[in-house]
């Protein structure tokens, strides 16, 4: 019970520092890396609670997938010179809104967590009882293709759609390519694609005319 | 303060949830920081579902986690292409130059 205390304040302040780190680091850069360790300490979390399945998951999918993306986009757009600052240049109004209705949203969410009576043992309200006796990987996959086939099958469909989208999105023709054109390819015929001429002697033939 | 319990991951659920929503707030030079804002609010969202399943013993709360992870990939993949063509139109991603709608 000690070593799980440990862990978890370890990884949890980890995760609230570098959380910390992403809104305020000056370069892009520097804060898709701590995004990346926020995911990481939260994945650390996920599989000392006992979801190891999901903590996998979070690792491989955003510190494999979308942090990678996001690296890519920011070198990609030259934006790591410029250097997000907060409070210099033209004052800005919604500065002091945004911090009042975040720390208000802070506050009512702590009074939530705190004033929570909980049960002596909470009971499942549903069929879905966690089985000890199987590995986590086991009991999700026995339910998620069973029972939630379709949420399943919609998120693939989701996947599809955002695929779909973010290549129509920056699919763009560019000018002065040379491409290869099928069409004309296997449209030419001997007539349009050879020209016979009787060559004079000394004189040579134009072929450019 | 030794027995970690319910209490303890849903108030750093709600201290993520907090950074993100002032990340999103107080940003004026970049767009990529408000999408990873979105992104940690998102991640806070999957920490009470995941705390809330393992301590109530109800698997469905896991699933719905796994649901979450794709649409947030999906959230990203879509905004990183939207903030592309903007970055190929404009020249710039600051907040301060994205005043096309007068928003």
């Amino acid at each position: 019970m000690l070593a799980h205390a440990i862990f978890f304040y370890f990884f949890s302040i980890l995760a609230i520092f570098s959380a910390l780190m992403v809104i305020t680091s000056r370069s892009t850069v520097n804060s898709v890396f701590f995004l990346i360790l926020d995911f990481i300490s939260v994945g650390c979390l996920f599989i000392m609670v006992g979801a190891e399945f999901l903590g996998m998951i979070l690792l491989i999918v955003y510190v494999g997938a979308v942090a990678v993306l996001f690296l890519f986009v920011v070198m990609m757009l030259n934006v790591a010179q410029q250097k997000q600052s907060w409070f210099v240049g033209q004052k800005s109004t919604h500065i002091p809104s945004g911090l009042i209705v975040s720390v208000l949203i802070l506050l009512e969410l702590l009074v939530v967590v705190g004033g929570w009576k909980y049960k002596e043992n909470i009971m499942s309200s549903s069929n879905l009882v966690i089985d000890t006796s199987i590995t986590n990987t086991h009991s999700i996959g026995s339910v998620m293709y069973t029972d939630y086939i379709l949420y399943f099958q919609l998120s693939g469909v989701i996947l599809l759609l955002s695929m779909v989208g973010a290549i129509i999105l920056t699919y763009r023709k560019r000018e002065n390519v040379k491409t290869q054109s099928y069409l004309k390819q296997i449209s030419r015929d001997k007539a349009s694609a050879v020209m016979l001429k009787d060559v004079e002697f000394n004189k040579g033939v134009k072929i450019d005319d | 303060m030794i027995e970690i319990g319910l209490g303890h991951y849903l108030t750093l659920g709600a201290i993520i949830f907090f950074l993100g929503v002032i990340g999103i707030f107080l940003n004026r030079k970049n767009v990529i920081v408000i999408l990873m804002s979105v992104e940690l609010i998102l991640l806070s969202v999957n920490i009470n579902l995941i705390s809330f399943s393992i301590f109530s013993g109800d698997l469905l709360g896991q699933i719905f986690t796994m649901l979450i992870l794709t649409v947030a990939a999906a959230e990203a993949a879509i905004g990183l292409a939207i903030i592309v063509i903007f970055y190929r139109n404009k020249g710039s991603i600051r907040v301060e130059d994205i005043h096309e709608m007068k928003g």
